[in-house]
């Protein structure tokens, strides 16, 4: 049962990342995004990790995936025109292949050093709000202050860029 | 292992007539009552079998067999995909949250443990953020894909309301979370047991800020500018027809349901009955056995939690009723520069009490 559900949710996440990246139009992208998101969701759950799978859904499929569509709306970005140039394909594809080898060695590179638990090896506890929260503030402190600080200054930067478009404008 | 499956298929259905087969369409009918009388109308009154209008409840029934036989209308240039599955992404998010609002506690019924949930998750709380953040693209959607410019006003002026109000409606939550110190609806409502331990004795603040950040999730007036109909017609669903048209209608109802049912359960105390704890319900019972007040009670305490429902659906149909609607530039001052600093505000109070408590 869990394997079928494993399947389907592969097999999902895998065609509408596909479908992400061959669409012209910005909307079906989106969505297909949306849909990508939402299947890894699921994965999420399968491997008892309930609170990232939420949390994946609110933050990206939610909040950000939102934003996109927003952004797509108002500016009413239309299909785009005309076929890729030959090189560009190469670069592409020479680039997935790259980023795929990286991940594989990378993986290998975990299983090698043990650092990768086997099958079964989560306590009940795992993916619980407070098993990741106790990690997260105990032993993950300082990474996650430097990711909190990463984001105040994309925040900070944000109104910056958006107050001095204000001040031109006002000047003129 | 049997006893298991049919907890859950019963629990399934009951929530399912409950939500879709009466809340939904008596809901059609209380908004139109509701509105009559506060105007000083008389309102739905027409419909009638053999002369018998059964107080203008056949209008839902007159409703839904209009809604059968219309015409269900796509426009030209308008994106068929879409246009047909955002009805849909409206409409089960509004469905299924409600799988995570307990509405009883647990009874022991002939050895068997039942828990009064369908679906008891760890992060409760926050399955129904997820799931309310997924029904703004169903907005958003059918504004878009409909082609017409009051379609896609409407379906802008959602995406930005809704998202904004997520925001604070998130930070909101957190004062809540403090304070009970879990994410799951069930231990939330199970520590509300004392009386002045429900929710709106400790977050008073938290609780009209959750409700004020709810209606406006669900783009009710006075914050239903998405659908503002004296300047876009009908918003977002101005060209839908027949079912998908009902659809949107009925994912709204059931969002008022679900709204009602999540502030019981944060805020009034969920199933509890005020002054009476588990215990003393039990005692009362007792005079029909050991399973018997057990189920007895369950039956108090469901009944107790739908009276609260029913009254939360009361005040939401009231505030609908009584205030007119936002302009847009207040709905977005009213939510960043107000709810977010009070919700922030809330937060740090609540984190002081609970340090020196």
């Amino acid at each position: 049962m869990q394997l079928l559900i494993f399947n389907a949710f592969c097999v999902g996440a895998v065609v509408s990342a596909l479908l992400m990246v061959t669409t012209k139009r910005p909307v079906r992208a989106a969505m297909s995004l949306v849909a990508t998101m939402s299947f890894l969701a699921g994965l999420y759950v399968l491997l008892d990790a309930h609170l990232i799978a939420v949390l994946q859904l609110i933050v990206y499929a939610g909040a950000i995936m939102v934003l996109f569509l927003f952004v797509i709306m108002l500016l009413n970005v239309e299909e785009k025109e005309g076929k890729l140039a030959g090189k560009t394909m190469l670069l592409q594809a020479f680039a997935t292949v790259v980023v795929g080898l990286v991940m594989v060695t990378m993986v290998g590179l975990f299983k090698a050093n043990g650092s990768l638990g086997a099958a079964g090896d989560a306590s009940d506890a795992f993916g619980t709000t407070k098993a990741v929260g106790q990690m997260l503030f105990t032993e993950y402190l300082l990474p996650f202050e430097i990711a909190s600080l990463l984001l105040l200054a994309a925040i900070v930067g944000a109104v910056i860029l958006a107050k001095r478009r204000i001040d031109d404008s006002g000047t003129e | 292992m049997v006893a298991d499956l049919i907890e859950s298929i019963a629990k399934i259905v009951f929530v399912f007539s409950m939500n879709v087969g009466f809340f939904a369409p008596v809901l059609g009918w209380v908004e139109r009552k509701q509105s009559a009388l506060m105007q000083d109308r008389i309102g739905a009154n027409r419909a009638d079998i053999l002369g018998f209008t059964a107080i203008g409840l056949f209008h839902s029934l007159a409703d839904a067999l209009k809604v059968l036989a219309k015409e269900d209308f796509i426009p030209a240039g308008a994106n068929k995909f879409f246009h047909t599955v955002a009805p849909f992404i409206c409409l089960v998010p509004a469905i299924s949250t409600f799988a995570v609002v307990p509405f009883g506690g647990r009874y022991e019924l002939f050895g068997h443990q039942v828990n009064l949930v369908i679906a008891d998750l760890d992060v409760g709380i926050l399955f129904v953020f997820a799931l309310a953040s997924l029904a703004t693209y169903g907005v958003v959607l059918a504004g878009w894909s409909s082609r017409s410019n009051w379609s896609l006003l409407g379906g802008l002026r959602a995406s930005a309301q809704m998202l904004s109000y997520e925001v604070a409606m998130g930070l909101t939550i957190i004062g809540v979370i403090m304070v009970f110190g879990s994410l799951r609806l069930t231990e939330i409502g199970a520590l509300q047991e004392n009386f002045f331990h429900w929710g709106i004795f400790l977050q008073p603040l938290g609780f009209v800020l959750f409700f004020t950040c709810a209606i406006a999730e669900n783009k009710r007036v006075p914050f239903d500018i998405p659908e503002a109909e004296s300047e876009l017609v009908a918003g977002y669903f101005t060209e839908y027809s027949g079912l998908k048209f009902v659809m949107f209608w009925m994912a709204e109802f059931l969002e008022i349901v679900t709204i009602s049912g999540i502030v019981t359960t944060l805020f009034f105390g969920a199933w509890h009955l005020p002054f009476v704890t588990d215990q003393m319900l039990l005692s009362w019972l007792q005079f029909a056995g050991a399973n018997g007040a057990a189920f007895l009670a369950m039956l108090v305490n469901v009944a107790t939690f739908f009276a609260k429902v029913i009254f939360f659906i009361w005040l939401q149909m009231s505030i609908r009723w009584t205030l007119p609607r936002f302009r847009y530039d207040q709905i977005m001052r009213l939510c960043w520069k107000m709810l977010l600093p009070l919700a922030l505000v809330n937060i740090l109070i609540t984190g002081l009490v609970v340090l020196v408590l």
